[in-house]
């Protein structure tokens, strides 16, 4: 009990995880590669306004606010690493657990960093009657991607970096299928040429 | 997005769809208002909310997002004059295998959305309400939040709307990809914050423990539409339109192998299957023939081709007698689909020819569902794992002749032994896909 009165109370740790002295030659890139504490350390108002506008929108518990800040989080820096949990976890009064459970439930968070194009190709019943698997295969090969490579909460990606692409469930619009999300546009009734001109208009 | 709305058939009968299905309409608050937008919503401050509630009790309209549960009745379940707040939220979690109207809604009309919203609210005395929808639905955001900027510019929402002395805010909540946030308790859980493991019930009725532990609706997006349409048409017509007990119009979405698939905005009971297929969606591809149907969302028993049901039916002098139905002319209602063993759910209607492999449809959905468990109950949690397991075992290698039974086994100790209604959705494509198509199930060479 004692303890975890203690946990609950404890100060919010102040050090930066690194001072800019300390950063050696660790370009942005490599930062990406490991799970160093630095998404906490370089919030802009382009991040802080929309959060404090969606904790508004919460006026009865802002611990609702959990998800919308987890989605504005991955969107502005391409994943949430841990200093993001625990800023998201003191900014909502909660324990980071609060936090990291859901980042760990929902398949639509990542803890690493995914490629330049994020490819979402539908795994479900009529996009897979429609073609899916053989899209999804034709995707992998083209860019490299061992699918059964998968991270810890991260997504296929290939070895150049430039995409991901995972199989996710049903994208609703069965009746275009087979469908992906390329980005954040949906590419309907996906045929293998079609797979092909979006590697390359993406690369 | 697909242009597949912009079709329509000669035998639907749009109204919700009405708007959304016009190629030149879009989603702005202008040409809402030129297509007759929140005059419903004006004339609901003129009436009394119990008269509202009554209108959509005598309506017959059930919820369109899977259970067909009266809509009239489970708003009859809040208690307008208590103390606590109520809440409203609209479930746009949409992610049932099969099913995509809710989609055309949210980002080709959402002030359709917004006007059902503010009836349902005043009608229930609700003042702060939510519409959940997946992220996967990349431009619904955007499109709602401007369309709730727009009603707000204009005083149809924030304090005092349409100058009523009433208030009420609207926001949108994304999910993050979990199909069971789409199960109403765990869709709760998830707006509170929390990992979105569902409640049970009893006691977590949302109507009396919804929201913030408070009375709480939950309908789905096409539902709270038809509000609107209940009130402009008035209770009468619009459960005319329908069948007794089930009234209005409702969204099939037809996917697999017919010529044209797409959403239909149909009257209840209007069509049956065969002209469901073979009329409206143009029938099965040259040289094919029907081998199963999936009549509404993945989690519904399939139905074989040529199967025919023995129901109870009413004559017309009253006396029930057994009739006999063949698939093709099962009505698309509610009560006729349950009939037949399986339900209307969703209305995602899945269409499978004779191309199709039973074990490997079969093998597709259980890994739908071992990849959206939400781990909560330990059948579930466990079972469908390794019916997946056991499945893909079947189509490839280390089949064993015992497979079909352990299998089926495996469904029956997961339905009814878990918190929600997942654990029978992931069970019953098994029994049913093993019962229904036994010699696909057996050893293969």
């Amino acid at each position: 009990m004692d303890q975890q009165a203690q946990r609950n109370t404890e100060e919010p740790n102040t050090e930066a995880p690194f001072s800019p002295g300390d950063q050696g030659d660790l370009s942005l890139e490599s930062r990406f590669e490991g799970s160093l504490s630095w998404q906490a350390e370089n919030l802009t108002a382009a991040l802080l306004d929309p959060i404090e506008e969606a904790i508004t929108h919460y006026p009865v518990s802002k611990r609702s606010a959990a998800l919308p800040l987890l989605h504005l989080w991955q969107n502005y820096f391409g994943f949430i690493d841990e200093s993001g949990i625990e800023w998201i976890a003191r900014r909502l009064d909660l324990n980071s657990i609060a936090i990291l459970e859901l980042v760990t439930f929902y398949p639509w968070f990542r803890q690493k960093a995914p490629g330049k194009t994020i490819i979402r190709v539908c795994r479900t019943l009529s996009c897979a009657m429609a073609g899916s698997y053989e899209v999804h295969e034709k995707f992998c090969k083209s860019t490299g991607i061992n699918p059964c490579l998968e991270g810890h909460h991260g997504m296929p990606t290939s070895p150049d970096k430039k995409f991901s692409v995972e199989f996710v469930e049903c994208l609703g619009s069965c009746g275009s299928a087979p469908v992906c999300l390329v980005n954040q546009d949906l590419a309907e009734r996906v045929s293998l040429e079609d797979a092909e001109a979006i590697i390359k208009k993406y690369s | 997005m697909s242009s597949l709305i912009e079709h329509t058939h000669p035998r639907e009968r749009r109204i919700v769809f009405e708007n959304a299905g016009k190629p030149d309409y879009t989603p702005d608050i202008e040409t809402y208002l030129a297509h007759g937008g929140y005059v419903e919503a004006k004339k609901a401050f003129t009436m009394a909310p119990e008269a509202i509630i009554s209108e959509v009790k005598a309506s017959n309209l059930r919820g369109r997002g899977g259970a067909a549960f009266p809509t009239g009745v489970k708003w009859g379940f809040i208690r307008r004059d208590d103390e606590k707040p109520h809440y409203l939220c609209v479930n746009g979690d949409e992610s049932e295998p099969g099913t995509f109207k809710d989609r055309y809604i949210l980002h080709r009309d959402p002030h359709q959305l917004l006007e059902g919203m503010i009836i349902t609210c005043y009608a229930l005395n609700i003042h702060l309400a939510y519409i959940y929808v997946r992220c996967e639905y990349t431009h619904a955001k955007a499109i709602m939040e401007k369309a709730i900027q727009e009603a707000r510019d204009r005083g149809f929402l924030g304090k005092n709307i349409f100058g009523a002395g009433f208030d009420l805010d609207i926001y949108f909540h994304e999910g993050a990809g979990a199909y069971i946030c789409g199960e109403e308790t765990s869709l709760l859980e998830s707006l509170e914050g929390k990992r979105p493991y569902p409640r049970i019930k009893p006691p977590y009725f949302p109507a009396v423990l919804g929201l913030y532990m408070s009375p709480t609706i939950v309908n789905n997006v096409e539902t709270i539409c038809h509000v609107k349409h209940i009130l402009r048409l008035g209770s009468a017509q619009y459960a005319s339109m329908g069948t007794p007990g089930d009234g209005g119009t409702r969204v099939l979405c037809v996917s697999g192998d017919v010529i044209k698939p797409g959403p239909y905005e149909l009257a209840v009971g209007s069509v049956t299957l065969g002209e469901l297929i073979y009329d409206i969606c143009g029938g099965l591809r040259p040289g094919r023939s029907l081998k199963a149907v999936i009549p509404g969302g993945s989690s519904s028993k399939v139905l074989r081709a040529n199967e025919i049901f023995k129901i109870k039916a009413k004559a017309d002098d009253g006396t029930v007698i057994d009739k006999e139905v063949p698939l093709l002319d099962m009505v698309m209602d509610a009560a006729s689909v349950a009939a037949a063993g399986s339900m209307i759910g969703s209305g995602g209607v899945i269409v499978m020819d004779d191309s199709r492999d039973m074990l490997w449809a079969l093998n597709n959905l259980n890994q739908f569902y071992a990849h959206e468990s939400c781990g909560q109950c330990t059948p579930c949690r466990e079972g469908v794992l390794w019916m997946s397991k056991l499945s893909t075992r079947m189509i490839g290698e280390g089949a064993q002749a015992s497979d079909a039974s352990m299998l089926h086994n495996i469904a029956d100790n997961i339905a009814g032994r878990t918190v929600c209604a997942f654990g029978e959705a992931a069970s019953w494509p098994t029994q049913s896909f093993i019962d229904k198509f036994p010699e696909e199930f057996g050893p293969r060479a």
